[in-house]
């Protein structure tokens, strides 16, 4: 089944300073898919979500994200997107209910949408007790859960997660797949970063980074065969022995 | 307009969470005004001077009566003896010695100069010279009465023939309160807009979340308004409460309209929180922002004439002060409160203040990045 | 001994590569002093004046030009009346107005004496003072060689300005700011350095590290007391070479005392980094509870005896105060340390209590 590409970089390249942090990326990343970003910190990843969230500016490439182009339309592709950050981003001194109406507010959405959707999310959810709290007071499996819901609140064409599970333990980090699958089922396109390399089976498609440059791209049973490997793990020792 | 409000409504619910704010924004000005008005003056009063005398006449008691009468004065006596004046100096015991000599009252009434000699700690330069302005003040208002009045002395002999009446217009008392608490509003009004702009927005760089505002479709415009409009608000009821205790415990006058004195307020915000903003951009973190505005805080109040006056100053830095939005707003606000002013007194200040926040606040805008 | 030593040089490393605050902690005393002794100035220099002359004869002419000649005035306008004086306060234009009454010269020959006014701005007290003190100079002065012929001033005073003879404001303020900078850098900078390594949990590394408390507390504050004797030394000699404040007593003495200082800012900064937990507080506890009161209730600008008795008695529990007046009494009084030993001892006492306080709030966090 042909599918649209939804992100488009080709020959990106960032530099700070004298150091590269982006040598030369090409992908494409095709509409409603998961599409996983892979490597140690420090590989890249950042630096790439970031050009692509038009958080920072490419040195040079080409790089179209929903049809439009980082260097010209990034307030086009901001209403867009939605990015759940590496850091913490939600306001720790709000409640769950006021940080998701804040957002949801600066993305334009009305009044009484933003009453039903987030009525929809807390049945979803089940935090009828956590809706009210103070995000500060929650703890971190769910602030990444809540921190997901801001993210796709306002039903972007595309969520950009970078380390969405880092320091979660291996259960929230499943009911955090789920969450991601339910979106891409309603049409979203997934994009995401992780150093777990299990995490990259969940994927439909993946690349792998390392010091600043791509070294495989591929669905995980692509990448499994083409370096005979029986898990992902093995696919990227065997990469990283190959250099 | 519904995202500014939006942004309007967290940011005043942040503002009321925080611990700090509290305190800040509703004890400061008490501590400020009560602390700094008591603290910071350069007011003479009941100063120790110690007076010798060696005559022992009636015009030599005349004379040590008037110091007495003097609110500037707290006298001490003491006989005679130079190495125990000098004691006392070192020690900080005193901080003038009059001496009045042998032959005072003979020599006057013979009309021979008479010369008093007067001793004064100058380490701190600006009291030992109103010291002395004051002991000469009182000679004066001596001779005139004592002298003429009472003794009837031959009128021709006295020094002056040019008769100098004195009026203080707007603080007839010289209450030098009076003079400090517009200075201490604009210090409340300058750390409100400045410091708490700046802290608050590089808060946010700090913890991420302007990150997460920055990948949204807001306007930089948007988002910056919302941050402003709460420190205006805050703003201006500081100075409504900083001036109300002013009025109630200090008698603080109010010759001017209060009309004038809140556009003007205004405008100083505005341009305060330019700078504010301006700072945010290039501070990483709290510290760091901190530490800048406490540099340049430091010589733009100084500079503002807040303790001296600017005239006195040097041309160069009369010069500098010509950018010095405090200095500005200092000048207003102590003429709109003691004497006054109104908007077309102070056009200059007026135009000044507009251009300096323009300017500012459009360079911040500007350097104001949502993509880096 | 090895390992401490390395310790220490990773954190003058820590401090030195932060470079914009290294800039600050040097740049902010030399600027105080700079613009303390050329900007800051308690005297009238051009004062702007106006007049206002009902009579316009030959005397009130003269008396205007002298005005006008003397450095302290310039007269930059006349006024018909009350009126436009008025609104030339408002407008802040002139400081002062002189008006000279109807047949000012007339007046003199006939009665010997004529009338002067001068209306004040006394919005700024102190400098309303000052310039009337200033007129009524000029017009004695006039009177005594115009009008009598050489009649000397009946009583003067003969003032003599003891340690300060041309009433230097360097006087003050040099030593002021060696109390204030002294706080900033020892007291405010290490106890948010602490705080720090405390907000990034780097102190946990450090403690269960082979090195002993105390060499960690003497490598975190070591570094900060160098700093603060360069400062010492920079203020002292830039006061000395530029605005002329001299060091009459002892160096050695003077020396001594502020490295005395300098131990007990540190161990404040010490107790203060003990008792909070984040950088903000540490800030503010010490901007608010030492630099405040260092700035104002030390004697630094404003004198200790003008304040209200309740201001007074807590300026006693200021260390800068005790600081102020032996550094004055060494570099101006020229006085030993006999005259100082009360402050000398109570500087002291201050610093062990200080310190054993800190070290027993260290010891039972750590237990």
């Amino acid at each position: 089944m042909y599918r649209e590409n939804i992100i488009e970089v080709e020959n990106l390249v960032k530099k700070f300073g004298d150091f590269t942090a982006n040598d030369n990326l090409c992908f494409e990343v095709k509409k409603s898919e998961i599409f996983g970003f892979l490597g140690a910190n420090g590989a890249g990843k950042t630096t790439a979500i970031k050009i692509l969230c038009g958080l920072l500016f490419p040195t040079s490439g080409k790089v179209m994200v929903a049809g439009y182009d980082v260097y010209k339309k990034r307030h086009e592709i901001r209403k867009n997107i939605g990015y759940m950050s590496q850091g913490f981003s939600l306001y720790e001194d709000l409640t769950v209910k006021e940080n998701i109406e804040f957002y949801a507010g600066i993305y334009g959405l009305k009044r009484s949408e933003i009453k039903t959707r987030f009525e929809d999310l807390v049945q979803k959810l089940g935090i009828d007790e956590l809706k009210n709290k103070f995000v500060r007071d929650l703890p971190l499996g769910w602030k990444q859960k809540i921190a997901f819901s801001v993210a796709i609140f306002h039903k972007p064409q595309i969520v950009f997660l970078d380390e969405p599970t880092s320091g979660v333990d291996p259960i929230t980090r499943r009911q955090f797949w789920d969450l991601i699958y339910e979106a891409v089922e309603s049409g979203i396109t997934v994009f995401v970063t992780t150093h777990y390399l299990d995490e990259a089976e969940y994927c439909d498609r993946v690349c792998i980074m390392a010091e600043g440059r791509i070294d495989a791209i591929g669905t995980p049973d692509e990448l499994k065969a083409r370096f005979q490997s029986k898990n992902m793990d093995e696919v990227f020792v065997k990469i990283a022995r190959g250099k | 307009m519904r995202t500014v409000l939006i942004i309007l409504r967290k940011e005043f619910k942040q503002i009321f969470r925080d611990r700090m704010m509290i305190p800040i924004i509703f004890f400061m000005p008490f501590v400020q005004t009560l602390i700094l008005v008591y603290a910071a003056t350069l007011e003479l009063k009941n100063t120790n001077i110690t007076i010798v005398d060696i005559d022992h006449s009636d015009f030599s008691r005349h004379l040590i009566a008037k110091f007495n009468a003097s609110p500037f004065f707290k006298v001490n006596y003491q006989e005679y003896n130079y190495s125990l004046i000098e004691d006392d100096i070192l020690k900080d015991e005193t901080k003038s010695v009059l001496i009045i000599p042998a032959n005072f009252e003979k020599d006057i009434r013979s009309g021979a100069p008479v010369n008093l000699q007067m001793n004064i700690n100058a380490i701190d330069g600006q009291s030992a010279g109103l010291i002395n302005i004051y002991v000469n003040q009182i000679l004066s208002g001596f001779i005139k009465e004592e002298l003429v009045e009472k003794t009837a002395i031959n009128p021709g002999l006295l020094p002056a023939s040019i008769n100098v009446k004195s009026r203080y217009w707007y603080n007839e008392e010289l209450n030098f309160k009076h003079f400090m608490l517009p200075g201490i509003l604009v210090i409340l009004i300058s750390m409100i807009s400045i410091f708490l702009t700046s802290l608050n927005l590089v808060k946010e760089k700090e913890r991420g979340t302007i990150e997460q505002i920055n990948v949204t479709p807001i306007h930089k415009w948007q988002f910056l308004i919302g941050k402003m409009l709460p420190f205006m608000i805050i703003g201006i009821f500081e100075l409504t409460l900083g001036l109300s205790i002013g009025m109630l415990l200090f008698n603080l006058p109010f010759a001017g309209s209060v009309l004038t004195l809140f556009v003007f307020t205004l405008i100083y915000l505005f341009a305060g929180i330019g700078m504010g903003l301006l700072i945010s951009d290039f501070a990483a973190t709290q510290q760091q922002a901190m530490f800048t505005i406490f540099f340049f805080f430091l010589i733009i109040i100084l500079m503002s004439g807040i303790f001296t006056s600017v005239e006195s100053m040097p041309d160069w830095a009369q010069s500098v002060n010509k950018v010095n939005p405090v200095y500005y707003f200092m000048r207003i606000l102590r003429s709109v409160i003691l004497k006054g002013s109104t908007i077309s007194d102070l056009l200059n200040e007026f135009i000044a203040l507009i251009i300096f926040g323009i300017t500012v606040m459009s360079f911040a805008v500007w350097r104001y990045r949502k993509t880096v | 001994m090895k390992r401490f030593s390395g310790f220490l040089l990773k954190e003058f490393l820590h401090i030195i590569r932060d470079t914009r605050t290294m800039l600050i902690l040097f740049l902010i005393p030399i600027f105080q002093i700079l613009i303390f002794g050329y900007v800051i100035k308690n005297e009238v220099k051009d004062a702007k004046i106006g007049i206002i002359d009902m009579s316009h004869d030959n005397v009130t002419e003269e008396i205007t030009a002298r005005l006008d000649a003397a450095v302290d005035f310039n007269v930059v306008r006349e006024y018909r009346n009350y009126e436009e004086a008025e609104s030339g306060f408002r407008a802040n234009e002139i400081k002062a107005v002189v008006v000279f009454a109807d047949n000012f010269a007339n007046d003199l020959g006939k009665y010997r004496s004529a009338d002067v006014q001068i209306l004040l701005d006394a919005s700024d007290p102190n400098l309303a003072n000052l310039i009337n003190s200033y007129i009524s100079v000029i017009l004695n002065k006039y009177s005594h060689e115009k009008i009598q012929t050489g009649t000397p001033a009946l009583v003067s005073t003969e003032p003599r300005m003891w340690f300060n003879e041309n009433l230097h404001s360097a006087y003050m303020f040099v030593p002021g700011t060696m109390a204030l900078i002294l706080m900033l850098i020892t007291a405010l900078m290490s106890s948010i350095s602490i705080a720090r390594e405390k907000e990034n949990g780097t102190m946990e590394i450090l403690l269960v590290s082979p090195l002993k408390p105390i060499q960690i507390i003497l490598g975190k504050l070591t570094p900060y007391a160098v700093l603060s004797i360069v400062n010492v030394i920079s203020i002292l000699v830039i006061g000395n070479v530029v605005f002329g404040v001299p060091v009459n007593g002892s160096w050695v003495l003077l020396l001594l005392s502020s490295f005395l200082f300098i131990l007990l800012a540190l161990s404040l900064g010490l107790l203060v980094s003990t008792v909070v937990k984040t950088q903000q507080t540490a800030m503010f506890i010490s901007i608010l509870g030492l630099m405040l009161p260092t700035m104002l209730l030390s004697g630094f600008i404003f004198p200790i005896e003008n304040m209200p008795v309740i201001l007074q008695y807590l300026s006693y529990i200021v260390p800068a105060k005790y600081f102020l007046i032996i550094i004055k009494s060494i570099m101006l009084k020229g006085l030993g340390l006999d005259y100082i030993i009360n402050e000398v001892l109570i500087l002291i006492s201050i610093t062990v209590g200080l310190i054993a306080l800190s070290v027993l709030k260290f010891k039972t966090r750590l237990e």
